[in-house]
């Protein structure tokens, strides 16, 4: 573009870079060009950035300004009729004891242990579909990936309005748990913890009364013996419910990448005589690696912005085990009018979000040799 | 440089573009239109479509008479619609505000206090006036009202062998006969978790949660304590069990499908009996005394007219059609609510029978906690509330009186 719209630029130093070491003429070209490169590139993206400018990244700066402020939704935020609190809203979900920091804090509990239960389990679920709808010799493959996908195009809250009457007390569930002579428990009233519960399965504590060392010390506003009690059974029934709705999608994603590994590849590993599980571990997994990390990634920002399910099956009862950050933000803002509040925890949940994937970018990338030793490299 | 410099333009483009239109959506003092027609702007939340009509009717009819012209919107979620309203600067001139709501909106200076201005404002029950009244000033007029009673399913009543004279009168009554009725895969009773049922039994026992004024926290009260003692009672003898252990959303849901025999429910009991179980039938009676008395719970609703509304006298003009005697009684009739007017009460128990136990529960009854910032608290409360067979009721309580303690104290801003 520039040669036609500038001759003098283009045609000027072309036939001296002939004569000067190539190195120096691209030091010297290259800001130009690609300047005016650049702004055209600009022109066409405007349109984009403007509107994602407009519509998220002033909002999320906005946020931020309402974070630090005391307001109540009553005024405009950026007029100074709002009280300038700094960090008083940060500090109040951390430092301050009372009832916002133990909220706050039972928020982060519950939607630890739901990430820790079912971003390994979407996961695992979704590259076993996945490995099982690639199958060469099944039959009826299109039927099996339908249906597989299917909860992942059904709107949440339908699924979480079906998955209220399964697990009522007399609902299906329960029903056929009475079949095999369980007896199931009330899925959404149920507010005992999954540890709290083994360990009082294997007898080695009474739920009721706790080891006073645990019930009686704590930290930020928790005991230890909450802090360990693991998601409630109410807590387990929305995890089940998003295992089972996000693994389509991932499960498309995982067949993707299958489907990419070349067939050679798969071939020579047959003719060095590996078996099945040798072939996923060392050949299939290894190819799936950038897919797992989106996976795994995609997952952590799901899991942990977890609302919709929440609003709709338990509204974070039942004794607010399954209360998660994201709908704690919205209830603080929009119930108790506290929008400070409510946007300081958003941004806590980002920081939050931002640290895992930082974390988990690290763990994966520790198993690859060669992409540990670039870095280092490069830093010295 | 255009590389770096150019989204920092963008985004100064956007953010300036953004204050200019903020700017102009936040104003000062609303200019008031007095002259010409005015159009009024109504945000209801409706418990279904008689009401939303009920509404729409009487609204019409003033548009008619006054020439004006009134839309009346149907809310979702109407506390946060008018959140959201009220930020933007945009509010309706008139929609229902909820008496828990309401000292809330009068602090912040969202409603424009016009109680002065109404045409009969001593006709209204003194309870309700009070819970309408902020800074010395009524700011809106009561919509109506609502109070609890003891539905009791007739069917399963006689089937126990009880009769007439066993309606319980105090605690032990109540205890007694739940625990007759509690057979056969039904319950004696079922009430919500949720203190805005249970509260009436703190009442009974002579105390409540907060300082009338509520300035104080009361929750430790030992005639608090008492009553959510009695309550665990009867939640470990397992004839009273709370709606989600029976597969119910609420109370009245419960008593429907009869699977509890008693629940403590209002005047919307009524309502949703007739349309979605008519038939099971049913009875009315006042809630039992306590050791400290009768004591029930009432709830209401005003017409709250904004203070950014740029037709509030008009607005003012259209609520004083809206509590007319006439419209009162047909509101009561249709959506099963209470006239607020104390004048109308005694027509109200003639033209329902059937609702007497609820009309006589207005002269003693217990408006909610309703001071700035307590929702949270107050639902932390009733979150506790749910686990109360496996807690201490002083606990509990403790837990309630600091947190609540901490709100009214001033220490939390």
């Amino acid at each position: 573009m520039s040669t036609t719209t500038e001759p003098e630029l283009g045609a000027g130093p072309e036939p001296g870079s002939e004569r000067r070491p190539p190195g120096r003429l691209d030091r010297l070209r290259r800001p130009r060009r690609d300047g005016r490169q650049g702004v055209w590139g600009w022109v066409f993206v405007s349109p984009m950035v403007l509107v994602l400018g407009l519509f998220l990244a002033v909002p999320v700066i906005m946020a931020l300004w309402v974070s630090l402020l005391d307001w109540d939704g009553q005024s405009n935020p950026f007029s100074g009729a709002a009280d300038f609190v700094g960090l008083d809203n940060y500090q109040g979900l951390f430092a301050e004891d009372g009832l916002t920091r133990t909220l706050f804090m039972t928020s982060l509990r519950n939607n630890l242990y739901y990430v820790v239960l079912a971003v390994p389990l979407q996961t695992a679920l979704a590259l076993g579909l996945a490995l099982a709808v690639n199958q060469q010799r099944l039959k009826g493959k299109g039927a099996f990936r339908t249906a597989f996908y299917f909860p992942s195009v059904t709107s949440s809250i339908a699924v979480s309005t079906v998955f209220l009457f399964l697990f009522q007390s007399s609902g299906a569930v329960n029903s056929l748990l009475k079949w095999v002579g369980v007896q199931g428990p009330n899925w959404f009233t149920d507010a005992r913890g999954l540890v709290w519960v083994a360990l009082d399965w294997i007898g080695l504590v009474d739920p009721s009364s706790p080891p006073a060392a645990l019930a009686d010390h704590g930290v930020l506003g928790l005991s230890w013996w909450e802090w360990l009690s693991g998601p409630s059974i109410a807590m387990c029934t929305i995890i089940m419910l998003v295992v089972w709705t996000t693994s389509g999608t991932f499960m498309l994603m995982f067949l993707a990448a299958l489907q990419d590994i070349p067939e050679a590849q798969l071939e020579s590993a047959r003719l060095d005589g590996t078996n099945r599980w040798q072939t996923l571990r060392h050949v299939i997994l290894p190819a799936l690696r950038p897919i797992l990390f989106l996976v795994i990634t995609l997952g952590l920002i799901g899991t942990w912005q977890v609302f919709d399910q929440v609003y709709v099956m338990s509204q974070g009862q039942p004794a607010n085990t399954t209360l998660t950050p994201a709908f704690l933000s919205y209830n603080m803002s929009f119930k108790d009018a506290q929008y400070g509040t409510g946007a300081a925890i958003s941004f806590v949940l980002l920081a939050i979000i931002l640290v895992m994937t930082g974390v988990q970018r690290l763990v994966l990338r520790e198993r690859d040799g060669r992409r540990r030793l670039r870095p280092r490299r490069a830093a010295r | 440089m255009s590389r770096t410099k150019l989204p920092l333009v963008a985004c100064g483009l956007a953010v300036s573009l953004l204050a200019t239109a903020c700017s102009s959506g936040f104003g000062q003092g609303p200019s008031q239109v007095t002259s010409g027609k005015q159009e009024i702007k109504v945000l209801i939340a409706t418990s279904g479509s008689p009401e939303t009509a009920a509404v729409k009717r009487a609204a019409d009819a003033w548009a008619e008479k006054t020439g004006n012209s009134v839309t009346v919107d149907i809310a979702q979620n109407i506390d946060q619609q008018l959140g959201q309203a009220f930020a933007g600067n945009n509010p309706p001139d008139v929609f229902y505000t909820s008496g828990e709501q309401f000292p809330t909106y009068a602090q912040r200076g969202s409603l424009y206090a016009y109680g002065d201005k109404l045409k009969d404002s001593k006709a209204f029950s003194p309870l309700l006036t009070r819970a309408f009244t902020y800074d010395d000033k009524m700011f809106c007029a009561p919509k109506d009202q609502s109070t609890l009673g003891l539905a009791v399913n007739t069917d399963l009543w006689k089937k126990a062998g009880l009769t007439e004279a066993d309606y319980p009168r105090t605690w032990d009554d109540l205890a007694r006969v739940a625990k007759k009725l509690t057979k056969d895969g039904v319950t004696g009773l079922t009430v919500n978790a949720d203190y805005n049922q249970l509260g009436a039994f703190f009442k009974q026992s002579g105390s409540w949660l907060t300082s009338p004024d509520q300035k104080k926290m009361t929750a430790t009260d030992k005639a608090n304590v008492r009553a959510l003692a009695y309550v665990k009672e009867l939640l470990t003898q397992g004839v009273l069990k709370f709606p989600k252990a029976l597969d119910s959303g609420w109370g009245g849901e419960a008593f429907g499908k009869g699977k509890a025999a008693m629940t403590i429910e209002g005047n919307w009991l009524a309502g949703m009996m007739e349309k979605d179980f008519p038939g099971t039938s049913y009875k009315v009676v006042p809630l039992p005394e306590g050791p400290g008395g009768k004591g029930t719970m009432a709830f209401t609703n005003c017409w709250g007219i904004a203070a950014k509304s740029r037709h509030q006298a008009a607005a003012v003009d259209l609520v004083n059609h809206l509590t007319s005697d006439s419209s009162q009684l047909t509101f009561a009739k249709v959506v099963g609510v209470m006239p607020s007017k104390q004048t109308l009460l005694d027509k109200y128990r003639r033209q329902n029978p059937e609702s007497a136990a609820w009309a006589d529960g207005a002269s003693y009854a217990q408006l909610p906690v309703s001071a700035p910032s307590m929702r949270q608290v107050m639902a932390e409360f009733n979150t506790s509330l749910a686990g109360l067979a496996d807690k201490d009721p002083a606990e509990l309580l403790a837990g309630l009186q600091k947190n609540g303690a901490s709100v009214l104290g001033g220490n939390r801003r």
